[in-house]
């Protein structure tokens, strides 16, 4: 934030990095030859929702613009921080027309003047063995970081599996360095 | 181009940075006048004023908790009211703050610290009962957007002429009484009389312009937190429950914390004389207003 800004107190939200979400479908190929984990085939786009008539007729234009080919189907859930998940389910060997939809459901909303709402997309991966890690794009500061809860419902993470996954998808992603920033997203639809 | 729904109060940055210009005029004009009253030690005072500022700037987490009888709480400690603060600066963009909660049954919150990489939230134990889930978000992303303000920096720029004023004040009461004694028939006292009077104009006006900018770092702050969790009817529903329960705690709890009024989401004391003129928060009223029309713009559907 720069000087102006804080003076006049005006932070504007800030607006979010979409493009990398099409890096997704190559690090999915990395993903499933260096660590067997392969794509569920779905995603989500986590946000906040805003109350009131505009947020209700970007949520059904979006809904009717996946909604036309008939593969993706979509889901809308709430979590209990309040945030809307958004989620698009389709043919798990096609990760690239995923990353479209997902990337179509959040340029629908920055259009819209809801950018400042959008927290992240989690694209979900598994193993033959049950376990599962989601690739989460934090879309304010366009980077990407691996989240995997151990299987059970207890609230405890597989740091090693994420290590591993962060260092397998370095060279092509860009991976948040800040451990801070690797949110822990409990219960997240896929996961 | 993708649309905007940012409501540009254009009078409200007219007003504030106005205020913010006066602040440093008057700063100015004091440290000016003094080095011509008394060209040995203007500098002095001046240098003194500004020390004093940036000790209150630079040490404002450790003192405000301290004075709330706060403590830090890890996320394994309070996980929920982590995980809030995690989501709000990862769509903020901003390095997360330390969380601290003071036990106190008073419901309100605050921020401060030197930086937004070196700073501190903490809620009341009492807001914490008082509030349900969406309000306290409502409330930590206000807290949230004075940090990303700078606001305690901005504050305490802004009271620097008044901390100059306030130290001639005390000088001049000591200088003068010596003055006297030294010069035997009081020759050197019109000078200091004449400083004496000076500073208390000072103090006077940068005390009613301070206060007049804290309002308008809380209009500010209003803003962007609701822009923030695009729910502006919670902070509304917040404010309502916590200026509504103020009023009816006891007055001595309300007096044991008063000297941290400035930094709170809601004052904990009531002026009665002059009211207006010297709260640190706008009315409930006016933020209610604010907020009603980003709670039109966040929902005003496009053709």
């Amino acid at each position: 934030m720069g000087l102006w800004e804080s003076l006049t107190g005006r932070s504007r939200a800030k607006a979010p990095d979409l493009d990398n979400l099409f890096l997704v479908p190559s690090a999915a190929i990395t993903l499933e030859t260096g660590l067997g984990l392969g794509p569920t085939g779905t995603g989500s786009v986590c946000f906040r929702a805003p109350v009131g008539a505009a947020y209700d007729q970007v949520q059904s234009d979006v809904l009717a613009l996946l909604g036309t080919d008939s593969t993706p189907a979509v889901e809308v859930t709430r979590d209990s921080f309040g945030f809307t998940w958004l989620v698009v389910s389709g043919d798990p060997a096609d990760t690239g027309a995923l990353c479209t939809d997902l990337h179509a459901v959040n340029s629908t909303l920055a259009e819209q003047g809801f950018d400042g709402g959008l927290l992240c997309t989690l694209v979900p991966f598994a193993d033959a063995g049950g376990r599962r890690v989601g690739l989460v794009y934090l879309y304010k500061q366009g980077t990407f970081y691996p989240f995997a809860p151990q299987p059970g419902g207890a609230q405890r993470r597989e740091s090693l599996l994420e290590i591993s996954v962060r260092d397998a998808l370095s060279a092509e992603l860009p991976m948040e360095d800040d451990r801070q920033r690797w949110l822990a997203v409990w219960g997240a639809p896929g996961l | 181009m993708a649309r905007s729904r940012f409501v540009n109060d254009t009078g409200l940055t007219v007003r504030m940075t106005s205020v913010m210009f006066l602040l440093g005029a008057l700063f100015v004009g004091i440290v000016v006048s003094l080095m011509y009253a008394f060209p040995d030690y203007g500098l002095l005072f001046a240098i003194g004023g500004i020390g004093v500022a940036v000790y209150q700037w630079w040490s404002s987490d450790k003192v405000a908790m301290r004075a709330m009888r706060a403590r830090e709480v890890t996320p394994e400690e309070a996980p929920e009211l982590h995980g809030v603060i995690d989501r709000l600066c990862a769509l903020a963009d901003m390095p997360k703050p330390r969380v601290g909660i003071a036990d106190n049954s008073m419901p309100n919150a605050f921020a401060t610290g030197r930086s937004p990489s070196r700073s501190v939230v903490c809620v009341t134990t009492g807001i914490l009962q008082t509030l349900d889930a969406e309000e306290l978000e409502a409330v930590l992303a206000h807290e949230l957007s004075h940090v990303a303000h700078r606001d305690v920096l901005v504050m305490t720029i802004a009271s620097s002429a008044g901390i100059v004023a306030g130290l001639l004040t005390r000088t001049a009461q000591f200088g003068g009484y010596g003055a006297a004694r030294r010069s035997g028939n009081g020759g050197g006292a019109p000078a200091y009389l004449i400083a004496l009077v000076v500073s208390l104009v000072v103090y006077a006006i940068s005390f009613f312009l301070t206060r007049l900018l804290s309002r308008y770092r809380e209009l500010c702050a209003d803003r962007s937190g609701a822009y923030l969790t695009m729910k502006p009817a919670a902070l509304a529903s917040a404010l309502q429950k916590i200026s509504g329960e103020l009023n009816t705690i006891p007055a001595r709890d309300l007096r044991a914390s008063s000297a941290m009024n400035a930094f709170f989401i809601a004052p904990a004391v009531r002026s009665v004389d002059l009211r207006t003129l010297t709260a640190t928060h706008p009315s409930l009223e006016q933020r209610l207003e604010q907020l009603a029309r980003i709670q039109a713009e966040l929902s005003r559907p496009t053709g």
